[in-house]
């Protein structure tokens, strides 16, 4: 179990003890009519954490944003921002930075009166406004826009904006949702970079809400991955990427290929399950309760797999060869597995010439995977 | 490349019909401003000489004169009482659900269904009941009622287009809710505003058929004026007059439009 699932009144770890708790979401629920949008989250993110909410489409991840934020009131359950209870706290006292998918910027106002805003709701002087504006538009890198309009900004601009906004208040939590999907792939690229490396600047608490997977993987310090209204699991990317507890998330994050195979042996918190003859380690606590012997579908990566002559491993044909630079793609039809295909990633470019297309193979895990019980078809 | 002939026809023929159907609908324009400027009193078209008397007897007839003042009277309470109660109501339909809402939004457009002579009439009984019959008061309660629809429909479109996510963002920053609706709320909508007052103070001042019923000798609006006039006179005098609201409806809008937009508030669209 990750350990931001703490259960009321379980003591948590010295080590993390010693950083403070700047987010702390205790079993929050929240419908909308007859449906649940979310199910009791869990979750706890210490200060200066970049943290992001991954998952599909619909799964609850505005949702959770908006009652962190204040702008939706729960069902039940509760939030802490540095140890204060929010619950009844309205948007405008939480001290809590957002920025917009669409930015938000208010239309009729330049950029320096859009970054100024939050200071001067607060009574700030005048003059320390206009220093503090200029300090952020030059952190953002906007130092000789502050008297454009947003409309005259492209897309990166006005996001720079957004989020000059949103940090000038120095809040004690910086919500960002979805802030690159309507910039393109290269400007999304400098982004990233730029946003991580100001969030990393200023130690501010984030949680950063995408959905897709190679971007929560590349900027985050934790990642939630959640789907259907739950958060299924948190922990650092490699954690997730390498070790995850649930087939959702082992399908959802990064490329995987899912086989069939035999649970052979269990020791202590590991067990080796066999693939077409081949053994491959996996976790024990994702299929405690199996006996050796058991089905189990292993799930690996394309990079933990190797092809190798006809009568090793799994039967297949090489279907496609997928060009990318460092390293092959390579396609195998192979009805064992799910889906009937694997993608098996090998390193180098040599891959196409020692097995063509057609050519039947056999293929077999070289590194350790995650095994879950089959789903109850 | 030359596209076909046929396609080249089209086109023409396209255009000609455009041109044909404007023509119509300035037609009548037209036709008046001519007859304005006749020398003779009568009104025929074309004029057979060219003279401004009748400019001069339109701004000189009294009756025209306590028109236009009241008629400016009972625009100004009229349009500017829509407004508020229509902003209210706008608001209200646009950001909660209640029950009977389909019903109200109903109501508040039916003056678009209900004739405004029924309106006009309707007022008026009510009106003799409470011994008020020959009031501003009753003139403007009765224009209220006939131009609240297209303020309603201006604000709300208005606050159509508003995103929500701009209140949450001034919430966000820490702007309490009077703070965020006078820095972003209002500023946002006041095209809609002004153009939903504009567009009721036109219709109060042009509206003649409802007027026609509550209005007295007193009270009277310069369309009753002008229909009070063409039963006695048929000189160009009225066609002189149609040309000064022509211009003057149409600087009006033509200031409104240049810096408030107008296009932005008369259709439902999202800028981005
Ligand atoms: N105001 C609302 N009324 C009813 N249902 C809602 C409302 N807001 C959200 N939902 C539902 O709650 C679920 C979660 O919505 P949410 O906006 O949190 O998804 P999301 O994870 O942010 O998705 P996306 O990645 O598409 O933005 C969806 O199924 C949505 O239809
Ligand atoms: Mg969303």
């Amino acid at each position: 179990m990750p350990a931001e699932r703490i259960p009321p009144g379980s003591d948590a770890p010295a080590a993390a003890a010693a950083r403070r708790i700047g987010v702390q979401i205790d079993g929050v629920t929240k419908r909308f009519g007859a449906f649940t949008a979310l199910h009791e989250a869990w979750l706890k993110i210490e200060q200066g954490t970049f943290m992001t909410l991954l998952g599909p489409s619909g799964c609850g991840k505005t949702t959770l944003l908006n009652l962190l934020a204040g702008f939706l009131e729960a069902d039940g359950g509760e939030i802490f921002v540095d140890g204060q209870l929010m619950t009844e706290t309205p948007p405008y006292a939480r001290e809590i930075g957002v920025v917009f998918q669409n930015y938000a910027l208010f239309p009729h106002m330049n950029v320096a009166r859009n970054v100024g805003y939050g200071l001067a709701a607060r009574g700030v002087p005048k003059r320390e406004i206009a220093q503090r504006v200029d300090e952020m538009l030059a952190l953002v890198k906007l130092a000789d826009f502050g008297h454009r309009k947003p409309k005259e900004l492209s897309g990166g601009q006005q996001q720079r904006v957004a989020l000059a906004r949103a940090l000038v208040i120095r809040p004690k939590l910086l919500l960002l949702d979805e802030p690159f999907s309507a910039l393109d792939k290269n400007l999304r690229g400098s982004m990233q970079v730029e946003i991580k490396e100001i969030q990393r600047r200023l130690g501010v608490t984030t949680i950063f809400v995408t959905h897709d997977q190679s971007e929560a993987l590349s900027m985050s310090d934790r990642i939630a991955v959640m789907s259907a209204g739950r958060i299924r699991q948190v922990g650092t990317p490699d954690e997730i990427y390498r070790r995850p507890t649930d087939r959702f998330v082992a399908a959802f994050v990064g490329d995987v290929n899912v086989l069939p195979a035999r649970l052979e042996r269990r020791q202590g918190d590991q067990a080796s399950v066999l693939v077409g003859g081949v053994r491959a380690q996996v976790p024990a606590e994702t299929i405690e309760g199996l006996a050796p012997g058991a089905a189990v579908d292993l799930f690996v990566r394309p990079d933990a797999l190797a092809i190798g002559e006809a009568g090793g491993g799994v039967p297949g044909t090489i279907a496609a060869h997928v060009y990318q630079g460092s390293h092959v793609d390579m396609v195998v039809d192979c009805p064992a597995a799910a889906g009937g295909r694997l993608l098996v990633r090998v390193p180098g470019t040599e891959a196409p010439g020692l097995w063509p297309v057609g050519r039947v193979v056999g293929i077999g895990p070289t590194a350790g995977g995650v095994a879950f019980p089959p789903e109850a078809a | 490349m030359r596209r076909p002939l046929s396609h080249r026809l089209l086109g023409l023929a396209g255009r000609l019909a455009v041109a044909l159907v404007v023509a119509f609908i300035l037609l009548p324009a037209v036709v008046v401003t001519l007859s304005a400027f006749n020398d003779k009193a009568i009104m025929s078209f074309p004029p057979t000489g060219y003279s401004l008397r009748w400019f001069a007897r339109a701004f000189s007839y009294k009756d025209f004169a306590t028109g236009f003042r009241n008629g400016l009277i009972i625009t100004a309470f009229a349009s500017t009482l829509a407004l508020l109660v229509g902003t209210g109501f706008a608001f209200a339909l646009d950001r909660y659900s209640f029950r009977g809402k389909r019903t109200l939004e109903a109501i508040l457009v039916s003056p678009l269904v209900i004739p405004h002579f029924t309106i006009g009439l309707g007022f008026l009984i009510l009106a003799a009941q409470i011994q008020a019959a020959r009031t501003f008061a009753l003139v403007i309660a009765t224009h209220v009622v006939l131009v609240l629809p297209f303020v309603m429909r201006s604000v709300y479109v208005s606050l159509r287009n508003l995103d929500a996510r701009l209140e949450q963002a001034a919430a966000s920053l820490g702007a309490r809710p009077g703070r965020a609706l006078v820095t972003v709320t209002l500023p946002l909508l006041l095209p809609g505003l002004v153009s939903g007052w504009l567009f009721a103070a036109i219709l109060s001042f042009n509206e003649f058929t409802a007027s026609l019923f509550v209005t007295a000798q007193a009270t009277q609006t310069l369309p009753v004026a002008m229909y009070n006039y063409v039963r006695e006179y048929a000189d160009p005098t009225l066609a002189a007059l149609s040309v000064v609201y022509i211009v003057v409806t149409a600087t009006l809008l033509t200031i409104a439009n240049r810096f408030l937009g107008l296009g932005k508030v008369l259709n439902v669209e999202h800028a981005r």
